[in-house]
């Protein structure tokens, strides 16, 4: 890797690598794409906790003190407490149903999961407005019923359920497809049932790359904004999610509040991230190549 | 289909491996419960319009303007995210410096900064009174709340996948040919442009499109910059809300439509680029 480049570069002092470009071009280059990301990714990711404490400490924790922010933090761990578990269930359940077995439509019904990743958010939250919205395809029957569920919770939880559906499949599909079934045959011929040879085979062998990819999931669960916006309503203190709770702060102009709410969300990714590289540069082997979202 | 023919017909090939019939049937449920039911909903509405129905909506010129819009900026958005996406890229991968997997790591922010958050960061960025935005209005540009505050949110968000589809490729490619061609005699630009470049271009096409179609859709980080005004720096994800807000159901609809018609093109085009480039270079 490139590690090898620049130590031989740097024992043979005189000819330059063939294989690289001069100095110059290389600083350039590095100079231009440290400059880009500083610009455009961390200059932003720094005023959110700029803006957040621009009036000091005192004002950021007011802005959890309220009880709209209450409430949105407790919607927000409750709807990432219901779709995360779902997601993970389903998601270990098409790994192994896709990656230990043979059969035909393999490659479709791969591509039909990995569909959310392709649908705009707030196509995403819309399409649960025509089924379960007043004027949608169920709309009537839940109604008759008394059951709400468009601007209300459920609409939420269905709405993330989507956008972070593919999230766990997909890093657990092509990592058990790469550990195959030798392993699991092995422990069933031993005498294991199917469900003592998946706690105790299957299970240790994606561990790394169930956390990574439950970790992604849950970072998208909090962080969902165009999906959840569409089928919330807003109804502060009841159907707001953190998300849409900086949305509203903000377009109140208390910069301060939305900053502060939004600083929370902005650490959830920040600790994400770090996790998420540990794991890569630690367990790589452990993960799905290319498993990188 | 099946190599060794089977004596009678099985649809998953025998295995002693248990629980195919309870995992499969789980899977498929919740798949057809959450994602194919709605997203057929989608397709009956739409459908219930007609050709005719949809032509109608995208010729008003609200419409017309926003989808107009949505698609100009977003290519010049994958654009812009595929040059520097690939010198990042490329730096990352073929040149050591302090803090390398740092900025490495920094890469996936958009991905994981809830979109909401970047949009009101790049708001307060780029307004009239912000950081960069004070910097810009000097030279008299305004970003925010025009077409270029879009543009800045899409590069945002595009960046991640412009980088993450070329530096697997950029890692891969294969010292000795580069060798050989200095050794040859090339200079390191020739090399480049003729030797190690062309295998990279179906990557790079791919993270154009993904960087694209991800920015056609996007709402999140980008309404909050843009100001929202109707003809001017109105998306199309925006005028699906405003449809759905006033229960126009089926504008909305035909919107989702013709948004969902143009990605599931650059899909197939994506597809299209990685068979050409399996054909041609004997990889994706």
């Amino acid at each position: 890797m490139s590690e090898g480049i620049t130590l031989e570069a740097a024992a043979a002092p005189r000819p330059r690598s063939v294989i690289s470009e001069g100095r110059g071009v290389r600083w350039l280059l590095t100079g231009i794409a440290i400059l880009f990301l500083a610009l455009f990714l961390v200059l932003p990711l720094l005023t959110v906790f700029a803006q957040a404490l621009a009036r000091g400490w005192a004002a950021y924790f007011e802005a959890f003190a309220e009880p709209d922010a209450r409430s949105a933090i407790r919607l927000t761990l409750t709807v990432a407490a219901i779709s995360v578990p779902f997601n993970l269930v389903f998601g270990v359940a098409a790994a192994w149903a896709i990656a230990k077995f043979e059969f035909p439509g393999k490659s479709l019904l791969i591509t039909l999961i990995d569909l959310p990743f392709s649908v705009s958010p707030v196509v995403s939250g819309m399409i649960y407005v025509l089924v379960f919205g007043s004027q949608g395809l169920f709309g009537a029957f839940f109604i008759e019923h008394g059951i709400q569920i468009i601007f209300a919770v459920p609409g939420i939880v269905l709405a993330t359920i989507f956008v972070t559906f593919p999230f766990i499949a997909r890093e657990l599909i092509p990592l058990m497809q790469e550990q195959g079934t030798a392993e699991e045959e092995a422990a069933l011929t031993l005498g294991a049932s199917g469900w003592h040879a998946f706690r105790t085979v299957t299970l240790p062998n994606i561990r790394w790359g169930l956390l990574y990819s439950v970790l992604l999931c849950n970072a998208r669960a909090m962080g969902e904004f165009g999906a959840v916006s569409v089928v919330s309503g807003h109804i502060r203190g009841l159907t707001n999610t953190l998300p849409l709770h900086v949305e509203i702060l903000y377009n109140e102009y208390n910069f301060v509040g939305a900053f502060a709410v939004a600083s929370l969300l902005a650490g959830l990714a920040l600790v994400t991230l770090v996790i998420k590289s540990v794991l890569e540069w630690r367990y790589a082997g452990d993960l799905a190549a290319g498993g990188r979202h | 289909m099946v190599a060794t023919p089977p004596r009678r017909f099985h649809f998953r090939r025998p295995s002693v491996i248990p629980g195919f019939g309870l995992t499969f049937g789980y899977a498929l449920t919740c798949l057809s419960l959450v994602v194919l039911l709605p997203l057929a909903a989608l397709v009956a509405r739409a459908s219930g319009l007609g050709l005719s129905g949809i032509w109608d909506v995208a010729r008003d010129p609200r419409v017309a303007s926003a989808l107009r819009l949505s698609f100009g900026v977003s290519l010049l958005a994958a654009l812009t995210a595929s040059v520097f996406g690939f010198v990042v890229a490329w730096v990352l991968t073929r040149y050591d410096f302090p803090g390398r997997r740092i900025v490495d790591a920094a890469v996936d922010l958009p991905f994981a900064l809830p979109t909401a958050v970047a949009g009101i960061a790049l708001a307060s960025l780029y307004a009239p009174n912000g950081l960069v935005g004070a910097q810009l209005a000097k030279v008299g540009i305004q970003a925010a709340y025009t077409p270029i505050g879009i543009f800045i949110a899409m590069v945002f968000i595009g960046l991640p996948f412009a980088v993450r589809t070329v530096q697997p490729l950029i890692a891969e490619i294969d010292k000795e040919v580069e060798e050989a061609s200095a050794t040859l005699g090339a200079k390191r630009l020739l090399t480049l442009t003729r030797v190690v470049l062309p295998p990279l271009i179906p990557a790079v096409l791919t993270g154009f499109a993904l960087a694209f179609a991800r920015g056609v859709g996007e709402y999140g980080s980008i309404i909050f910059i843009a100001g929202n005004l109707p003809f001017v720096s109105e998306i199309a994800p925006l005028l699906i809300v405003i449809k759905l807000s006033e229960f126009d159901y089926a504008g909305a609809a035909a919107i989702a439509t013709i948004m969902l018609g143009i990605s599931f093109l650059t899909l197939l085009v994506i597809n299209l680029i990685q068979a050409w480039s399996r054909r041609r270079f004997g990889y994706v």
